[in-house]
């Protein structure tokens, strides 16, 4: 186990030096220069070469190649051309919005779609299958900003429950403050992962369903809570764990719709923000940082796996 | 025993059905119930801002919301007030009877926020800073022999050659007003940008440092040392006095959740409501929707003076005689109660407004028939007219559109070209043919105060392509206009020379101005006090508890 996971952690570092190098390379063949963001309307183009001259930005692409990579290896990520403060500081101060808002998201897809798929599964061609399929097919196919927006209308304008917009963090305000700001978001961000992990669980228990062990479980008198969550579940649970683990990784790094209707000083954001004002350190430090995220959770969705099947063994 | 085994399972579905419903409902009541929004905090104002703060460094960028920031924690060494008029802030001045020795002398009580005392010295480096940077002020410097600091309160300037704009120049309140800072931060190169240790400053407001998240927060506290003039608050001039503890600038990048925040009370002002969503906000009574920036912002069209066919003038005029402003500021505006026609480059409610030169076509519907004979006889030969199409920036992104179909209905051969504002950003910077990664043509917007005389006007700058602006028209007889203008002792010989350097700017078609509009900032009713300022400030506001 200790030398896959070894073995599986190596070998994302050429993935990495690969992303590096593209992510550097598209942003400077990209059309757009810091500089001219930086210096504003009234620049002249003598005043633009010596702001790119401050900035290295004039200096030969490999050489800022070198350097980057050189101080990437030592840690240090380096500093937003705009705000002058280090990336990892910018990081930092949007990691937890993003982390704790897709965590709850992802608590409250499983918690409502597993269920959900199994009961459609368990009365396959019935109403309930039906309503649950139906719900699916709106979840997958109604924008996430639309669900967001009747959110709004309803529990925040309307009613007055909650607050339309903001972000508490647990760290500072508790996990009340945060729930509060954080639940809208959450229900507008699940409902596509509701969507999709319950289609899933259905499918997996509709074939674990049909199984003789299944039917042997039934015949030894076991009772349909055991033969569906013990028995069935468990063994439908693989594919259900790839779609969760998936998801998860894609929340991290595909919420800035949610974060833009709800106002959440998420990763997301950081990375539009960067992005439009051409801010490269920014921009490469979030993609280097998001793709070792990806492969992070991919490590641990294949390891996960031999927790729910024995037969899973890693060489 | 089958009906025991399906009361069982009918039991459990109804177990597993109604306890999965009972914990979200419950839990959903427990949260609803147990919490509501939170107002927002006596004393603290909150602001959504017209853009994120990125650059925080008002002399190196030209960003109006650095600009704002700036406001915020440096003071400035004169203000100018509703009447147009240089008043003293920081400093006072006199001037020698041959008007070549401008002497500042700064007022009493001036601190650092790190305590420090305000010095000519910093003001002296503040002023060499801007003057490096800023348009304006590096056309004073032309006419400069010395800046000194004379002693610890005195700054003492010395012109080589008459300038009677000196004053104007330094007070202006945009885009890169005199922002006096520490002589160690002043020090700094303009290009060098200021990071968040420089933010020091003596203005009304300290910049919160440990709470500032780009693009998402800034946070400024009342600046307790702080001594404001005896005069009553007047745009950037008399005293800023400051009523509240805190100023949050909250980052929203979208429109819809800004206006839900401001009805809901969660924050407080809204410096730029989207113009679509405004009839929400004005039909809430607990609301305020005013215009604070009566002189608005001018939209414009720009040529590229290099390359063909915008070298030939009688190919610019035609295209003059194709635009009419009400079709463009319709369908970038929209609602008529916030947008005006406008004949003159200085902004129509400014001191130097005139209708000088402007074919009676720009506010009138335009003369298609007119640009098409011109545009024969100029023997235009479909040479594409690259135009430049932002499509990311709402205030910017109808112009092209409707400029391009005015074009083409005038015979030109239009390449419309969308991309984002970054990119057009960048790429009006070159100087290359249109075909190899250059252009023909851009439009964007001003604040009446970038615009509103000759010497600011960074269309009007005549100086080419060295020294010149963005489409950069070599013109040294408007170059001439302009040092005339600068030298001019009385406001009706300003006002006379101005209108002969926009009729000379509208033969040429230096620019297309294609009129003004103003949108209106929403507050909540909580606000009192806010000034009427082309300059968005936030002293002088009491927020009721």
């Amino acid at each position: 186990m200790f030398s896959y996971c070894l073995r599986r952690t190596l070998a994302a570092v050429p993935v990495m030096v690969v992303v590096a190098l593209f992510v550097f390379l598209l942003l400077r063949l990209s059309p757009g220069d810091p500089a001219a963001i930086i210096a504003g309307d009234m620049a002249t183009p003598e005043q633009l070469d010596r702001i790119r001259e401050t900035l290295g930005l004039n200096q030969p692409m490999y050489l800022q190649f070198f350097n980057w990579s050189g101080d990437l290896l030592r840690g240090d990520f380096g500093t937003s051309l705009m705000s002058h403060l280090p990336v990892t500081t910018l990081m930092a101060q949007r990691l937890e919005p993003t982390v704790s808002l897709a965590l709850l998201s992802m608590a409250l897809s499983v918690i409502i779609a597993v269920p959900m798929g199994v009961i459609a599964a368990w009365k396959h061609g019935s109403l309930i299958d039906n309503a649950v399929m139906s719900l699916s097919v709106l979840g997958f196919s109604v924008p996430v900003f639309v669900i967001g927006y009747i959110l709004i209308k309803i529990f925040a304008i309307d009613l007055g429950w909650l607050p339309v917009q903001g972000f508490s963090r647990i760290s500072e305000d508790g996990v009340g403050a945060f729930l509060e700001h954080a639940i809208l978001p959450a229900m507008m961000l699940s409902t596509i992962y509701i969507a999709l992990i319950a289609r899933m669980t259905r499918a997996s228990m509709l074939d674990v369903l049909g199984e003789d062990f299944v039917r042997t479980a039934h015949a030894k008198g076991a009772s349909e809570k055991r033969v569906l969550f013990k028995h069935a579940l468990r063994n439908a649970g693989v594919p259900i764990l790839e779609v969760i683990g998936t998801g998860f990784a894609l929340m991290i790094t595909g919420v800035v719709v949610t974060e833009s209707v709800f106002n959440i000083p998420g990763l997301g954001r950081l990375t539009v923000d960067a992005i439009l004002s051409r801010d490269y350190p920014v921009i490469q430090g979030l993609i280097l940082v998001t793709s070792g995220a990806y492969v992070l959770i991919n490590l641990a969705i294949d390891l996960s796996y031999a927790l729910l099947d024995p037969r899973i063994r890693y060489q | 025993m089958t009906t025991r085994i399906l009361r069982r399972a009918t039991a459990f579905r109804h177990r597993l059905l109604g306890g999965w419903v009972m914990t979200i409902l419950l839990s959903s009541l427990a949260i609803l119930t147990s919490l509501a929004a939170t107002p927002v905090e006596a004393n603290t104002i909150r602001a959504v801002m017209h853009s994120s703060l990125r650059v925080l460094d008002p002399i190196t960028t030209t960003a109006h919301i650095t600009r704002d920031h700036g406001y915020m924690i440096w003071d400035t060494l004169l203000g100018m007030d509703d009447q147009f008029q240089p008043q003293p802030q920081m400093a006072d001045w006199s001037v020698s009877d041959d008007g070549m020795v401008y002497t500042f002398t700064l007022r009493d009580g001036l601190k650092w926020h790190d305590g420090g005392t305000v010095t000519a010295a910093d003001v002296v480096a503040s002023f060499k800073r801007w003057a490096n940077r800023d348009g304006g002020g590096q056309m004073l410097m032309d006419h400069v022999e010395s800046v000194e600091a004379t002693d610890d309160k005195t700054m003492t300037l010395t012109l080589s050659s008459p300038f009677a704009y000196v004053l104007e120049l330094m007070a202006k309140p945009s885009s890169v007003p005199l922002f006096v800072m520490p002589e160690r931060i002043a020090s700094k190169s303009p290009e060098e940008t200021l990071t968040v240790e420089d933010q020091i400053g003596s203005g009304p407001f300290k910049f919160v440092a440990d709470e500032y998240e780009p693009g998402n927060r800034v946070v400024y506290e009342k600046f307790e040392g702080y001594v404001p003039r005896k005069e009553p608050a007047s745009w950037t001039a008399g005293g800023k006095v400051v009523n509240v503890d805190r100023v949050e600038w909250i980052n929203m990048s979208d429109a819809q959740t800004a206006l839900n925040a401001l009805n809901s009370g969660e924050i407080d002002f809204l410096e730029s409501p989207s113009v679509d969503l405004l009839p929400i906000l004005q039909a809430n009574p607990e609301l305020t929707v005013e215009k604070l920036n009566a002189l608005g912002s001018q939209t414009m069209g720009r040529f590229n003076f290099l390359y063909p066919p915008f070298d030939d003038p009688r190919i610019r005029r035609a295209a003059l005689l194709a635009m009419n402003q009400t079709d463009v500021l319709a369908s970038l505006i929209g609602n008529p109660e916030f947008y005006s026609t406008c004949a003159s480059m200085y902004g129509c409610s400014t001191p130097l407004a005139t209708d000088a030169g402007a074919p009676p076509s720009l506010i009138g519907g335009g003369d298609t028939e007119a640009a098409q004979k011109l545009l024969e006889e100029a023997g235009y030969d479909g040479t594409p007219v690259v135009l430049m199409q932002p499509t990311d920036v709402p205030t910017v992104s109808p112009q092209p559109v409707i400029g391009a179909q005015l074009l083409r209905r005038a015979g030109f051969n239009v390449d419309l070209q969308p991309m984002d504002w970054q990119t057009l950003v960048t790429r009006r910077a070159s100087q290359q043919p249109p075909a190899e990664g250059g252009w023909n043509m851009f439009f964007t917007n001003w604040y009446i105060p970038e615009v509103w005389n000759p010497l600011v006007n960074p269309m009007l700058n005549g100086r080419g392509k060295d020294g010149g602006w963005f489409g950069w028209p070599d013109d040294p007889e408007l170059e001439a206009m302009r040092n005339e203008f600068a030298k001019a002792g009385s406001d009706e010989e300003r006002k006379m020379i101005a209108e002969r350097i926009q009729k000379h700017a509208f033969d040429e078609v230096t620019y297309l101005p294609l009129g003004e509009y103003s949108i209106p900032a929403a507050w909540n009713n909580d606000l009192s006090g806010i000034l009427h300022s082309p300059v968005p400030v936030f002293w002088n506001i009491t927020k009721s508890e």
